[in-house]
């Protein structure tokens, strides 16, 4: 008898675990019924942080996008526009900005907006304590990188508050494209009041987490879901279209396709690459974006110091032959490093259009390139590869196809052979940022829409030249280039510095960036920015 | 048993202890950093972030400082994967999502793997037998993410009967649940046929049939609760691994789970994450093994717990 008490109480015990864990399960979720547009996308998983001065991410950009608003901002057609700031003059130096802030600008929790809230805000950005990636983003105002050393005390920045709704910012340099600084999501106003009770915590609620844009963080499942409702304090609020917006985190590129299919969400931002031809037509967006996906040669190493051979490995790559077959995005061959989309001295003019070219992405160039190729190997010593040592060509996971077709290339018409080391991100990035490699594969996104933020980063001893690259000229005309206030002198001096990286080749373009991205054709007034930011502001579903 | 169970936690304090100097030394010896990304931040930037985190000192006063404020209950901050969040609000958020699952699962398990493998053993070598084996096999051999994308493009891509993603109603557990399951019910069931067959062949039930005892008392009386053993011991392990959350589960289904944020964290070099979740997953899956020994005791009585002297 007693035994069987036991085997009862096994029993039991089942019984229960299943009651409680079907009762858990009853538990669903509320419905926010308020009969508005209410609109479910996805623009990326759990964001690392929702912090205006701490985020450097594209996804954290756009929740930041649509609850803060900066000076400036970008409209429908990517031109930068009056945001919170409704007029702004300039001196003629081109030194002092002074913005006039709408009279109806206010916070979500309905108090005034002032001037103060870009003072405390810039302050922050560039205090050491606060510790921003992107700090620099505002290093050309006066003073700013003098307190980014620690030199000068953040009070002394260049920014001060003439009175309640007048904000003059005075820069060190005078900077063409200061404006759209202006729209970055890192110059946006923050509360004090709020920030500085919880610098590190308050952007975790949604009650302190206080913004001035279109929309409110009405709440935040971590992992799960962000769900934005119109602002009605905003000053524009009747043109705000959905009254709530559902950003589901997501992160898996096969469930985003499979959701995106299934209609659960009308917006997704990724998708797995062998998916792309199918969905070519089914939602599928291709938009320019401002990057180069890049090889990264270690000049310092034995043998890919010779420029001969960094020459010799660059032209035997079939850059079309990668971009249609490989990466299939709709990417554009790489043959200068700065990407297209970016303007020159006419603003209407592309920066790459006017470039010197490398070398010919033409297919029909291709066989040319690559005799060129044989003859500098050649002329290195190594006909047809012969005695040449083996390369290493290092990447992260995800970029096994392109790295397979570019060592392919270099065995076939060079005969040189490479391996392929495969390290997981955060190894990768900090190998990489050693200088602990031979080749490494590369992708740099630009901050904003001038040259400099490509070419910047190869100047001797900059925290992101990992190519450990270093030539005095180069170095020379990057310091004229930020010294510059002249749109023309700037433009041919980064021409120029452009040209000798071609000539140096620290690294081997392969293609320019594409932002891809599903989007349902029931969603209509969507638009995006070409550094990535995505808005809902004006979208609704189509009737 | 106070003096056995007293002795188990002591000894699991120990190991627990154990568990986090390894996990510290390994993650801190693992190149990489919780900062770094594509661009890399200013040293003068690097510096602060250090300094703020407490990084900057020796790596063993580091331990010290963690272990301390680990007894005074503090997990310390993310770095990376939700900057400055507190470890405590993300485990007590993410983990009975993943327990919940879990159970479930394992619920899901046991009431199917258990009769399957019964069912197999009475009529063995039999179509049913022959069924239940294939399918176990499959089971066992299938990878976890196969299992899950393959339900998900039958049931939601195609037939459009259930949600892709989430966990928003009752209908969005069926998939999840089933693909954490459907392992441990083929190796439950698998378990269960071979110890049921192993007690079949065994004196007592040869007596219990001599006698005239029927059939089903034999099987259910007798022979199942022997058969248990084995499910049991594997129970115990199993339900510290499933409550504590399948990264694959979580990864394909999007549920924000735990397993999903550890292997994330580590990926990411979140520090005091990969601390934090270890030692709560250790702690778990020790605790579940305790329990699991003691069960041992209430199914058959001639287990001695270490009582021995």
């Amino acid at each position: 008898m007693k035994k069987s008490v036991k085997t009862k109480s096994l029993a039991l015990l089942l019984i229960f675990t299943m009651v409680l864990a079907s009762a858990l399960a009853a538990c669903g979720k509320k419905d926010s019924g308020d009969g508005g547009i209410v609109l479910d996308v996805s623009v990326g998983p759990e964001p690392e942080t929702i912090d205006p001065s701490l985020n450097t991410a594209v996804d954290g950009a756009t929740y930041i996008n649509h609850v803060f608003e900066g000076l400036m901002k970008l409209n429908e057609k990517s031109e930068i526009v009056e945001g919170v700031a409704e007029s702004y003059t300039v001196s003629d130096d081109g030194l002092v900005y002074t913005f006039k802030i709408r009279k109806d600008a206010k916070w979500s929790d309905g108090k005034d907006l002032t001037a103060d809230a870009f003072v405390y805000s810039w302050r922050r950005l560039v205090d050491p304590a606060t510790a921003s990636d992107y700090n620099y983003m505002i290093d050309m105002v006066k003073n700013a990188n003098e307190i980014m050393a620690e030199e000068m005390d953040p009070s002394e920045l260049g920014i001060r508050a003439i009175d309640e709704k007048t904000l003059e910012i005075t820069l060190a340099v005078a900077t063409p494209y200061f404006l759209e600084i202006c729209a970055f999501p890192t110059t946006f106003p923050l509360r004090e009041d709020i920030v500085s009770k919880d610098p590190d915590t308050w952007t975790q609620d949604p009650k302190s987490y206080i913004g001035n844009g279109p929309f409110v963080l009405d709440s935040w499942e971590h992992q799960s879901m962000i769900v934005m409702k119109k602002n009605d304090k905003y000053y524009a609020k009747d043109e705000i279209v959905p009254s709530t917006i559902n950003f589901h985190l997501m992160e898996d590129k096969n469930t985003i396709l499979a959701a995106f299919e299934n209609g659960e969400i009308l917006f997704g931002d990724d998708l797995p690459n062998e998916e792309i031809e199918r969905m070519t037509g089914k939602g599928l967006q291709i938009e320019g974006q401002l990057g180069t996906y890049f090889l990264c040669l270690n000049v310092e190493d034995e043998i890919v110091k010779d420029v001969n051979i960094r020459k010799a490995l660059s032209l035997a790559i079939d850059r079309n032959y990668i971009v249609d077959s490989v990466a299939k995005g709709g990417q554009q061959p790489a043959d200068t490093f700065v990407p297209t989309g970016l303007s020159d001295i006419n603003v209407t003019d592309e920066f790459h259009d006017k470039a010197n070219k490398w070398y010919s992405v033409d297919p029909a160039d291709y066989d040319a390139n690559v005799a060129e190729a044989q003859r500098l190997m050649e002329e290195a010593g190594y006909p047809n590869g012969e005695g040449f040592p083996s390369l290493e060509l290092m990447i992260n996971p995800g970029h096994e196809a392109i790295a397979e077709a570019i060592i392919y290339m270099w065995q076939d018409k060079l005969g040189v052979t490479a391996t392929i080391s495969s390290q997981d991100w955060a190894v990768f990035i900090d190998t990489r940022n050693q200088g602990d490699y031979q080749i490494a594969r590369h992708g740099w996104l630009a901050d904003y829409n001038d040259p400099i933020s490509f070419l910047d980063m190869w100047v001797t001893g900059g925290g992101n030249n990992d190519a450990q690259y270093s030539n005095p000229e180069y170095d020379d005309l990057i310091k004229r280039v930020k010294a510059s206030s002249d749109r023309t002198e700037r433009m041919t001096l980064m021409h120029q510095a452009e040209d000798i990286l071609g000539e140096d080749l620290p690294v081997i373009p392969i293609y320019y960036y594409t932002d891809l991205f599903l989007l349902s054709d029931k969603l209509e007034g969507f638009y995006s920015s070409p550094l990535g930011y995505k808005f809902f502001t004006k979208a609704k579903p189509a009737e | 048993m106070v003096k056995y169970i007293l002795k188990r936690i002591g000894a699991a304090l120990f190991t627990i202890f154990i568990a986090s100097a390894i996990t510290f030394i390994i993650m801190n010896l693992v190149p990489g950093d919780p900062f770094m990304s594509e661009k890399a931040p200013s040293e003068a930037v690097l510096k602060s972030l250090y300094a703020k985190y407490g990084l900057d000192k020796p790596l063993i006063i580091q331990f010290k400082n963690y272990m301390l404020n680990l007894l005074r209950g503090e997990f310390g901050v993310s770095y990376a994967l939700q900057r400055n969040r507190a470890i405590k609000d993300i485990i007590l958020e993410s983990f009975p999502i993943s327990a919940k699952l879990g159970a479930m699962a394992i619920a899901v398990a046991v009431i199917t793997g258990i009769p399957l493998g019964c069912i197999a053993a009475l009529k063995r070598n039999k179509l049913a037998d022959n069924v239940i084996r294939i399918l176990s096999t499959l089971g066992i051999s299938m990878p976890g993410f196969v299992v899950a994308t393959t339900a998900m493009i039958i049931f939601s891509v195609k037939l459009k009967v259930l949600p892709t993603y989430g966990l928003k109603s009752a209908s969005s557990y069926v998939l999840p649940v089933l693909t954490l399951s459907f392992y441990p019910m083929c190796y439950i069931a698998r378990l269960m046929r071979s110890s049921m067959l192993e007690a079949f062949s065994q004196d007592y039930i040869r007596t219990a049939r001599a006698k005239g005892m029927s059939n089903f008392i034999i099987t259910f009386k007798h022979a199942l609760r022997n058969s248990l053993i084995p499910v049991i011991t594997y129970l115990g392990p199993l339900v510290g691994y499933v409550m504590t959350g399948s990264f694959v589960v979580e990864q394909v289904f999007n549920i924000p789970g735990l397993g999903r944020y550890f292997v994330k964290a580590i990926n990411a070099r979140d520090y005091m994450v990969i601390m934090g979740t270890t030692i709560f997953l250790a702690t778990f899956i020790i605790i579940m093994n305790l329990v699991c020994d003691l069960l041992y005791k209430l199914v058959d009585p001639r287990i001695k717990l270490g009582e021995e002297n």
